[in-house]
């Protein structure tokens, strides 16, 4: 949906860093009647080393939403959201609407539940987010960062944010709250819908030799050259050959919004943990 | 139904083959909305354009580069991207096996079931020594021209393949500084941790439904039928009391819930 603002010239890599001085989202965290006031960031990055679209003399491009009826260029305004009820007919639904949609009780992350974090899936985690406290929050955050450190456990909770529904689970790493959005049960098929076959009885000896194979090649710990990005060292490498080499470089006016707009995630995060972000 | 198979591979542990369908373990059920032309409410489509003069460019025109400086792009050719392409191939390799908390569950990213494919023999008795050793295999395979890292898991007696981010987009809480702000008092952590005890529970997905998803859903039938039904407008609220009052008058209201 073309919720977020776009400047009508164009859009680029730097409107999405400029989004990232924001909080995702803010909101309050409760847990019994505690309620702590939170801002939500993004707990990861997208791409590394994003490529962009070029034209033929190398300007970059911008995409632009157009109609396919009339083929001309559409701005945000000149679009709505629509549900498909039949063919080709559509129900406009507005960001007002869904907002109002939401029940009071639901905007909050209400922590319903608390339980041992190694006991969910990992087949129901999908994004990752961090909670910076907000408008003075800090003791009530620590406090409950700290219970939950101690006992090793996870908040649960849904809350409805930005037009959408989500199961959250709460939990501290480094004195900080993290929180993973995660899918709901119906979103994880089970093994007989996917149609896969039932256990049958095996032998205990092919059992047995997986079983030393695992332990042969185990480690305590996991190795994070594992999870090195090495398609992207790939792709970097040959971008430094090439400008050793001069090779295949242009240079566009560079339009003045880059300057220095570029903000990075984390300082952004470190500013909002020292209490230093001006409530806006 | 059953669903299709969306690859086909082998497990390998050093020279031992396990031979694995892969299915989407994921049933999207977000609602889905169409971006529409306002005035003519039909559906839009995108294209890359010249900010500058206005103008469509192809795809057969587009070139592809990485910014070094601002402005300044280095041109990467098709050729050149697809060299960078990791070989075909047909493997899923173990690297190593792992006690599963080693996993920090912000690396998790989107889970796959695997089937036997073949020699169902081998699969049960993969996933039946994953299950007892309580580890997790750390696997990497090439699919749809795509390197992955995933971790291989047992989940209920059938194998299970999560796709892991790379270290690069996680970010670290150690590489925050800690919130800044008084430490709590022993009276409040005891309190909260009194507090936290009586909402200690069993994780069961199945208690938390989607219910705004049916809130969504409905409007849009009732929409559809020509009604048009009236929302509450949204009203921000907000602050309480002391910290210590405000935890005690939780745990008297959780205990009298449980009598």
């Amino acid at each position: 949906m073309p919720r977020k603002k776009r400047t009508t010239k164009s859009r680029s890599a730097d409107a999405e860093n400029a989004r990232g001085a924001r909080p995702f989202w803010s909101g309050t965290l409760t847990f019994g009647l505690v309620s702590v006031p939170v801002d939500l960031y993004p707990g990861q990055r997208t791409v590394r080393a994003p490529l962009r679209m070029l034209g033929p003399k190398g300007e970059p491009l911008a995409r632009r939403y157009f109609s396919e009826k009339t083929g001309r260029d559409l701005e945000d305004d000149d679009m709505v959201r629509g549900y498909e009820v039949d063919k080709d007919k559509y129900v406009i639904v507005t960001d007002e609407e869904l907002e109002r949609l939401a029940p009071e009780q639901s905007r909050d992350i209400d922590l319903r539940r608390f339980v041992d974090l190694q006991s969910i899936p990992p087949l129901y985690f999908d994004r990752s987010y961090f909670l910076a406290p907000s408008d003075g929050s800090e003791k009530a955050y620590k406090l409950l960062a700290e219970t939950m450190q101690k006992s090793d456990l996870a908040g649960i909770a849904t809350f409805v944010m930005r037009g959408k529904e989500y199961l959250v689970a709460i939990f501290p790493e480094n004195g900080i709250l993290r929180a993973e959005t995660m899918r709901f049960a119906d979103e994880i098929r089970s093994p007989k819908e996917v149609g896969l076959p039932e256990k049958k009885k095996l032998p205990a000896a092919t059992v047995k030799k997986f079983e030393t194979l695992i332990k042969k090649n185990s480690d305590k710990h996991l190795s994070l050259k594992e999870l090195k990005d090495e398609k992207t060292a790939a792709l970097l490498k040959l971008v430094e050959k090439k400008r050793k080499q001069h090779k295949d470089i242009v240079e566009v006016e560079a339009p003045e919004r880059d300057q220095g707009k570029v903000i990075d995630l984390m300082e952004v995060l470190k500013k909002s943990l020292a209490g230093k972000r001006k409530a806006a | 139904m059953a669903a299709r198979a969306i690859w086909k591979g082998n497990i390998k542990i050093n020279s031992t083959k396990v031979p694995v369908k892969l299915f989407s373990a994921v049933s999207d059920k977000t609602v889905r909305f169409h971006i529409l032309d306002a005035k003519s409410k039909t559906r839009v489509k995108q294209h890359m354009i010249d900010p500058e003069s206005e103008k469509e460019i192809s795809s057969e025109e587009i070139q592809k580069g990485f910014e070094i400086e601002p402005g300044t792009f280095v041109i990467l050719d098709k050729e050149e991207l697809e060299a960078l392409e990791p070989e075909a191939s047909r493997e899923i390799e173990i690297e190593q096996f792992v006690p599963p908390q080693e996993v920090a569950p912000e690396y998790y990213d989107r889970p796959y079931y695997l089937g036997p494919d073949g020699d169902t023999t081998a699969y049960f008795a993969l996933a039946e020594a994953l299950h007892k050793q309580e580890k997790e295999g750390i696997a990497r395979w090439v699919m749809r021209k795509q390197p992955y890292v995933g971790a291989l898991r047992a989940e209920d007696g059938h194998l299970v393949l999560v796709t892991l981010r790379n270290a690069e987009e996680v970010l670290s809480a150690k590489d925050l500084p800690k919130p800044a702000g008084r430490a709590p008092e022993k009276k409040e952590l005891s309190m909260a941790k009194q507090l936290v005890e009586l909402l200690k529970g069993e994780f069961d997905p199945k208690d938390f439904k989607n219910e705004y998803r049916e809130r969504v859903m409905e409007f849009v039938e009732k929409k559809a039928k020509g009604h048009k039904p009236k929302l509450r407008l949204v009203k921000s609220k907000r602050k309480t009391a002391s910290l210590d009052k405000v935890l005690s008058k939780s745990i008297e209201a959780l205990k009298k819930k449980a009598a």
